[in-house]
């Protein structure tokens, strides 16, 4: 009887050891194994935010996809149903099968990524278990190639690899959240242990761009490239009076919806990224600084070009005609290179520097764009003689679209410079760069450039009166510039009389027809900016006539649709060879 | 006395077994919301995958080149010539 006791006691007292043993001083262990059985962190996915134009219209959206992945040790415990597997998703069965067995010691495998949700679910309703489909977001542009350089694109990770998906990548994809879940055996989620990390959505983002105009530029400037057969092309719209990039287009162009069809050249934003040689459209800046310096006025002193040469330091600087005695409106008018050089050489070098500097050449535009160039303007200090008087006229300096564009803004609002933005209500804080009697003087010499008897009568559009300036560079080339390879630009502001936008076109390297700014980039400006004004609103200042001061032309309205024929005076184009 | 042992005895074994079916049906009840909260956070999903592709759908519609040849083919709608402009207040 005792025995029978005893022994119970110790059974029972060994019990008594063994469950305190388990359940206080082997907790943990046992506890941790339980948990990595039906315990998971699931994250709580997130979708990125959607960017729209200034008018609210979606420019990049996310739609859902489903990603299937495959736990490979499942999967090939059910080898026999990999062959159907296979032909579902649309792989070689042997090939997945390989995948499989090569990554067997992990538990997670994407076998196919972003799958169009209807397609994933007839993997999934096969069942085979292992196989699961994880929810992921993919990027689509309903512009396409339109908005392509502003926009950039995202990665399969859905994380912006260019354009205004890079720059604001943090601001768009958010953060996914993190829950603690238990799960069974078949990966059904039971029950929410607790939220770990509250997830942040992605935020959308509203740009300054204005999806009309933008296509509206992009077909223009599209038809002027086939037409000239340039090699590029590209356009940007400012807002005068806050410095919101209204539309920016380049060519050649790509389509974001399938980027890896594109190829690099494709994909640089050429108006932020590449530089150029401004050429006559730097002289507007050259007059800025020469009415500043109290030196020149707009009809004095009278500077003599005769003969249309000038040989200055061993160079020849001509302009293509012989245009006699000029005003200082006169050279902006007629684009005489001769008397950039000859206002250039009369000016201070660091007033000219300083000038030039704070328009903004030389310097980043702070646009907050990836990849954006910042040009180049020789330090002050080191100008020599000759490259003094040829930066007069444009060359010997690099400047991109979006520079000049600012420059001309900068003028066009009273000499006041907003930093460009992308996004809209982006309130910068304006600098007062040049006075605005200057500034209102500038503008009225450039009223005369689409005038008669100057470079741009293809800029005119009816009823409103254009202030602007033709540019025909030569190429920098090998060892000096390109015989016949030129960049026709056209920069110019609407209306004059109290300007609501800025232009810029640039045509790189015209081969057929004419290459001359005036007739390859000027009627571009004319067809997209005289779409701008009317999408934007903004009344005509010019009533019935062409150009300003120009005749009424009947009325209450314009005889005929078609400007006067005016021929367009040739820009000059000279060799502005770097000393 | 020994009464009132033996039903004070009942009374916490009667408290035991309520506060034991307690636990099973809030469990339960936690299991069934749970349920509940899994579906609406899922229509809540589909919703606004819903609206992402409709707000997408949409942009396609709105797309300008879109509109620019269903106006000029379809509707045969032209750009107004400066002429037939008329300014009818400043």
């Amino acid at each position: 009887m005792v025995l029978v006791v005893g022994l119970l006691g110790l059974a029972s007292i060994g019990l008594m050891a063994r469950a305190f043993d388990l359940q206080v001083v082997r907790k943990q262990f046992y506890q941790r194994q339980g948990d990595a059985r039906f315990l998971r962190e699931m994250p709580i996915p997130v979708s990125r935010g959607t960017i729209f134009d200034r008018n609210g219209e979606p420019l990049a959206v996310s739609t859902p996809v489903l990603s299937i992945w495959a736990n490979p040790s499942e999967v090939l415990e059910n080898a026999d149903r990999i062959p159907q597997l296979a032909k579902v998703l649309g792989v070689d069965a042997d090939e997945l099968k390989d995948r499989l067995a090569q990554r067997a010691d992990r538990e997670f495998v994407y076998l196919r990524r972003q799958m169009v949700p209807e397609a994933a679910q007839a993997v999934l309703k096969l069942g085979i278990p292992g196989i699961n489909g994880q929810r992921e977001f993919r990027r689509y542009y309903p512009s396409g190639e339109v908005t392509a350089h502003v926009l950039g694109f995202t990665n399969i990770d859905d994380h912006g690899q260019e354009g205004l998906e890079l720059a604001y990548d943090d601001w768009l994809s958010g953060k996914p959240g993190a829950k603690r879940v238990i799960r069974d055996r078949m990966g059904h989620v039971v029950e929410d242990v607790e939220q770990v990390r509250a997830p942040k959505p992605g935020r959308n983002l509203t740009l300054s761009i204005d999806r009309r105009i933008q296509f509206l530029a992009y077909s223009e400037l599209k038809s002027a490239l086939k037409k000239y057969q340039a090699d590029s092309a590209s356009m940007v719209i400012l807002d005068v009076k806050t410095g919101e990039v209204l539309a920016m287009v380049n060519l050649p162009t790509y389509n974001p919806n399938a980027v890896n069809a594109s190829k690099p050249a494709q994909r640089r934003n050429r108006a932020m990224t590449d530089v150029l040689e401004p050429g006559s459209t730097i002289k507007p800046v050259l007059m800025a600084a020469a009415l500043s310096s109290g030196k020149f006025t707009p009809t004095s002193p009278l500077i003599d070009t005769t003969g249309g040469h000038w040989y200055f330091q061993g160079h020849d600087i001509h302009d293509t005609h012989d245009y006699g005695v000029l005003t200082p409106t006169g050279v902006i008018t007629k684009s005489s290179n001769v008397g950039a050089a000859h206002i250039a050489m009369d000016l201070d070098t660091s007033l000219m520097y300083d000038t030039y500097r704070a328009f903004g050449f030389g310097n980043s535009t702070n646009s907050g764009f990836p990849g954006e160039a910042s040009g180049y303007l020789k330090i002050g200090r080191d100008w020599r003689p000759l490259e003094k008087a040829i930066m007069g006229y444009g060359y010997g300096v690099n400047v991109t679209v979006l520079q000049l564009a600012n420059a001309y803004a900068t003028i066009a609002d009273g000499g006041v410079m907003h930093d460009p933005s992308f996004i809209k209500g982006d309130d910068n804080p304006p600098k007062q760069i040049i006075s605005p009697d200057v500034a209102r003087q500038l503008i009225q010499m450039m009223e005369t450039v689409t005038g008669p008897g100057s470079t741009a009568p293809e800029a005119r559009i009816a009823n409103y009166s254009v202030a602007g300036k033709t540019g025909t560079a030569h190429k920098a080339d090998a060892g000096g510039y390109a015989k016949s390879s030129y960049t026709a630009a056209f920069a110019g502001m609407v209306p004059a009389s109290n300007p609501r936008m800025v232009g810029v076109v640039v045509v790189d390297n015209p081969q057929k027809g004419s290459y001359y700014g005036g007739v390859v980039a000027a009627p571009v400006f004319a067809k997209v900016m005289e779409g701008a004004l009317r999408l934007l609103d903004v009344p005509p200042d010019n009533i019935g006539r062409w150009y300003v001061g120009g005749p009424l032309q009947g009325a209450g309205g314009l005889v005929g649709s078609q400007p006067p024929a005016d021929a367009p005076l040739d820009d000059a184009p000279i060799d502005g060879g770097t000393p | 006395m020994k009464a009132l042992g033996a039903l004070c005895l009942l009374l916490l074994l009667a408290a035991v077994l309520a506060s034991a079916i307690g636990v099973v049906w809030t469990r339960n009840e936690s299991r069934v919301l749970f349920v509940q909260l899994t579906a609406l956070q899922n229509r809540r999903d589909a919703l606004n995958i819903e609206y992402g592709k409709l707000e997408l759908e949409q942009a396609t519609y709105a797309e300008p080149r879109r509109i620019d040849d269903e106006a000029r083919q379809k509707l045969g709608m032209l750009d107004p010539r400066p002429q037939d402009i008329r300014l009818l207040r400043r």
